[in-house]
C-alpha cells in the first residue's frame, strides 16, 4: 500500500535519456520519514484489533481523498457522461490542459479517427501499438505533430511497411521511433538503416539485429593455462 | 424447317437424292444418342446482345465497368461487354504507367478526381471486395509529390497552389531555403518555389489496381471478350434543330468484334458503346464516324487523341536520395521517384514537340536518356553525376494534341458513343472518378458528383482550350 502515500509530480519533462514512455512521464516522491513512529503504534494495535485496523482503513481513506481531491481522474478507466450526457465539472477544468501523451496501444483507431488526434498541437508521445487499422496512409497524415511529437511507437501493427515509414521524415523532433515487429516491411534491417539516416537525431529502435543468425557449433573449452616451464 | 415464306431450297432441281441423305444424317443427328453437330461452338465468341461495350480494358474501361454495375438500379440491370484487343495488356498504358497520383493540378476538376481517387486507393479492398479472394495490397507509397519551379513559372504555381487548397488538397508552398533544408541532396539553382503534396500523393502498383479491378469486374458479371472491334453498323436520322438547322444524328446499333488470330466475328448488338481504347481511341472513333465531313464543322472535327511514346529509365546510385524522397518533377520537365529500398531510382522527362519519337513501336532509345534526360537530373541532384542504367521501357500516353485533358462524355452526333479517353499521362490516377462520372452520364444523364462538363467532346468544335500547365 505504498502508492497511496506517494505524491504525483505532474511536470512537463524535457527530454532526457532516462525518462522513458508515457507511464513514466510522472515521477514518484517518496513520503518523508518523521510519521514513522505514529504508524508502528497504529500498526502493531491494527494487527491485534478489527476495530482498529477498520478505524485505520477509515483514516487510509481520508488521506487517499486529500490526495485524489488534486487528481480525480487517477486510477478511473474512462471518463464517461452521466446518464443525462453531461460530463463532472472537474472535467471541464481540465479543457486547457495539454495533452502530452496518448496510449492508442491495440485499438481500433483508424485513417478517419487519427482527426481528434491530430489536433493536440502539444502532443510528445504517441503510442500506435499493435493498432491492426493503422496503415502507411495513416502515417502519412502524422506531419501536424511535427513540431512537438518527441516519441512514436508503431510496434506490432500489421500493415504498416517502409512505405509508410517513408513519411515520417516530417516529424524532425522525434527523438525515439520504435518499429519493432513490423510484419509488413520486406527487409528490416535494411529499413532501419534507412529510416536512421532519415531522422539522424532519433533513436530507432526495433529491429532485432541477431534474427536469422544461428549460433556456431560449440567450441570446446580450451585449457589455456600455459605449460609449466621445466 | 419451318417454312416462312421465303424459299428455303428448290426441290426437283439438282441432285435429289444426295440432299436426300443430307436430310437423313440431320435428323440422325438430332436424335438422342449421337452428337449434335447443328450448331457451332459459340463459347469463345462475345455475347450477341449486351446493353453496354466497352472498347479497351485497360483501366479506364474496367473502371467504368464497375461503376456502371455499382450504380445500376437493380442487380444484373445493365449487361457490360468488355472488348479487349491485348488481354496480356503488353501495349497498355495502364501497365506501364509510372503509377503516380497527385493533386497538383490547375483545373479545380482534375485535382477534384486525383482526391476521389486516392480515398478510392485507400478504401480499395471495401469497393474492390471479392469473396474468398485476398485483399490487394496497392503497395502505395505516400511519399509525395515535389514540383518545382522556375523564376518564369513561380507565380502561375501559387495560384494553382491556392486553387488546389481550395479543393481540399494538402499541399504546401516551399522556398528554396526550406527546399535545402528538407531535402539536402538537391541544387536548388534555378528553383524559385516548390510545391510539396503532403497526403494523398506517391505512387502505387498499377498492375495490381487493373487486376483487382478484373477480378471484382467479373464477379459482378461483366463479360470480357479478347478480340478487336472492326466496325460499327449505325443508322442515321435527319432532325432539325431549333434554328430549323439540319443535323445528322447516328446511333450505333451493333458492334462487330473480330476474333484474335482468326476472320470470325460477331455482331454484337448493343445500345451504348464506351469509348475507353486509350491510345488507339482515334481508330475507333473514325470506324464510327467521328471526323467525316468537313473541316471546321461538328461532323468533321476528329477526335485529337493519339499515341505518344514515352520512356521510362531505371537507375541505380548508391549515393542517392534517401527513403524520403518524393516524385520529384524539374523545372526542366525531367521527374524522378524512389524505386524499392535498394538505391534504384525509375524516371524520365517528356519530350518537346520537336524531338517526339515515332510510335510505330515500343522500342527504347538510350541516347534520350544520355542526352536529354541525365544532364537534368544531374544538375539538380549532384548525387546523380554518377549512376548506372538498369533497364528502361517504353509506353504509350493517349496524348490528347488539343488541351492535354481527357475527354469525357457523349459524342453530340453518335448519340451513343461516350468517351473516356485522352488523359495524357494522368488517366490512372483520375480513373476511379472518371469511371464513376461516365456511369453516372450513361445510367443518369448528367455528371452528378463531379461536374466534368468542360471535358465534353464539344469543345474540340467550339475551341475552348482547358489548358492544364501541369503536365509531366
Amino acid at each position: 500500500m505504498a502508492a497511496p502515500w506517494a505524491s504525483l509530480r505532474l511536470v512537463a519533462p524535457v527530454w532526457n535519456g532516462r525518462i522513458r514512455g508515457i507511464h513514466r512521464l510522472g515521477g514518484a516522491v517518496a513520503p518523508e520519514g518523521n510519521q514513522k513512529k505514529k504508524r508502528t503504534i497504529l500498526q502493531f494495535l491494527t494487527n491485534y484489533f478489527y476495530d482498529v485496523e477498520a478505524l485505520r482503513d477509515y483514516l487510509l481513506q481520508r488521506e487517499m481523498y486529500k490526495v485524489h481531491e488534486k487528481n480525480r481522474f487517477r486510477d478511473k478507466e474512462w471518463i464517461r457522461p452521466d446518464k443525462y450526457g453531461h460530463f463532472s465539472q472537474e472535467f471541464w477544468n481540465f479543457c486547457e490542459v495539454p495533452v502530452e501523451a496518448v496510449d492508442a496501444s491495440d485499438c481500433d483507431i483508424n485513417y478517419e479517427g487519427l482527426d481528434n488526434l491530430l489536433r493536440l498541437k502539444e502532443l510528445q508521445s504517441l503510442s500506435l501499438q499493435r493498432c491492426s487499422h493503422v496503415d502507411d496512409w495513416c502515417l502519412s497524415r502524422l506531419y501536424p505533430l511535427a513540431d512537438s511529437l518527441q516519441e512514436l511507437s508503431l510496434a506490432g501493427c500489421p500493415r504498416v511497411s517502409e512505405r509508410g515509414l517513408a513519411c515520417l521524415h516530417h516529424l524532425q523532433n522525434l527523438r525515439r521511433l520504435d518499429i519493432s515487429d513490423l510484419p509488413a516491411v520486406s527487409n528490416p534491417g535494411l529499413t532501419q538503416i534507412l529510416v536512421e539516416e532519415m531522422l539522424p537525431n532519433c533513436e530507432v529502435v526495433g529491429v532485432d539485429w541477431a534474427e536469422g543468425l544461428k549460433s556456431g557449433p560449440e567450441e570446446q573449452p580450451q585449457d589455456t593455462a600455459s605449460p609449466v616451464p621445466a | 424447317m419451318a417454312h416462312t415464306g421465303r424459299t428455303v431450297g428448290r426441290l426437283g432441281e439438282g441432285d435429289w437424292d444426295g440432299k436426300v441423305s443430307e436430310i437423313k444424317k440431320k435428323i440422325k443427328s438430332i436424335l438422342p444418342g449421337r452428337s449434335c453437330d447443328l450448331l457451332q461452338d459459340t463459347s469463345h465468341l462475345p455475347p450477341e446482345h449486351s446493353d453496354v461495350v466497352i472498347v479497351g480494358g485497360g483501366v479506364l474501361g474496367l473502371s467504368v465497368a464497375y461503376w456502371l454495375k455499382k450504380l445500376e438500379s437493380r442487380r444484373g440491370a445493365i449487361r457490360v461487354l468488355v472488348v479487349e484487343r491485348d488481354h496480356t495488356y503488353s501495349q497498355a498504358s495502364t501497365g506501364l504507367s509510372v503509377g503516380g497520383i497527385c493533386q497538383q493540378f490547375s483545373l479545380p476538376e482534375n485535382i477534384q478526381l486525383s482526391l476521389f481517387s486516392a480515398s478510392f486507393l485507400r478504401n480499395v479492398n471495401e469497393y474492390l471486395a471479392v469473396v474468398d479472394a485476398p485483399p490487394l495490397d496497392l503497395r502505395f507509397n505516400p511519399s509525395g509529390y515535389l514540383l518545382l519551379a522556375s523564376e518564369k513559372d513561380a507565380a502561375a504555381m501559387e495560384s494553382d497552389v491556392k486553387v488546389q487548397r481550395q479543393e481540399g488538397a494538402k499541399v504546401s508552398l516551399m522556398s528554396p531555403d526550406q527546399l535545402r533544408n528538407k531535402f539536402p541532396w538537391i541544387n536548388t539553382e534555378g528553383v524559385a518555389l516548390a510545391s510539396y503534396g503532403m497526403e494523398d500523393e506517391g505512387w502505387f502498383d498499377p498492375w495490381c489496381l487493373l487486376q483487382g479491378l478484373r477480378r471484382k469486374v467479373q464477379s459482378l458479371g461483366v463479360l470480357f471478350c479478347q478480340g478487336e472491334v472492326t466496325r460499327f453498323v449505325s443508322s442515321s436520322q435527319r432532325m432539325l434543330t431549333t434554328d430549323d438547322k439540319a443535323v445528322v444524328l447516328k446511333r450505333i446499333h451493333e458492334v462487330h468484334v473480330k476474333m484474335d488470330r482468326s476472320l470470325e466475328y460477331q455482331p454484337v448488338e448493343c445500345a451504348i458503346v464506351i469509348n475507353a481504347a486509350g491510345a488507339w481511341s482515334a481508330q475507333i472513333a473514325a470506324l464510327a464516324g467521328i471526323g467525316e465531313g468537313p473541316p471546321g464543322t461538328l461532323q468533321g472535327t476528329k477526335l485529337p487523341v493519339e499515341p505518344r511514346k514515352r520512356y521510362v529509365y531505371v537507375w541505380h546510385c548508391p549515393q542517392g536520395p534517401g527513403l524520403e524522397t518524393p516524385l520529384v518533377a524539374d523545372t526542366s520537365g525531367a521527374y524522378f521517384r524512389r524505386e524499392g529500398l535498394g538505391s534504384n531510382y525509375l524516371g524520365g522527362r517528356s519530350p518537346t514537340e520537336q524531338e517526339e519519337p515515332d510510335p510505330a513501336n515500343l522500342e527504347v532509345d538510350h541516347d534520350f536518356f544520355q542526352d536529354k534526360v541525365w544532364p537534368h537530373l544531374a544538375l539538380r541532384v549532384p548525387a546523380f553525376e554518377t549512376l548506372k542504367v538498369q533497364s528502361a521501357w517504353a509506353g504509350y500516353y493517349d496524348y490528347n494534341t488539343f488541351d492535354q485533358n481527357g475527354v469525357v462524355g457523349p459524342h453530340p452526333l453518335v448519340v451513343n458513343m461516350y468517351f473516356a479517353t485522352g488523359f495524357s499521362g494522368h488517366g490512372l490516377q483520375q480513373a476511379p472518378g472518371v469511371g464513376r462520372a461516365v456511369a453516372e452520364m450513361v445510367l443518369k444523364g448528367r455528371f452528378q458528383t463531379i461536374d466534368l462538363s468542360p471535358f465534353l467532346f464539344t469543345r474540340f468544335y467550339l475551341g475552348e482550350k482547358i489548358q492544364e500547365n501541369n503536365i509531366i
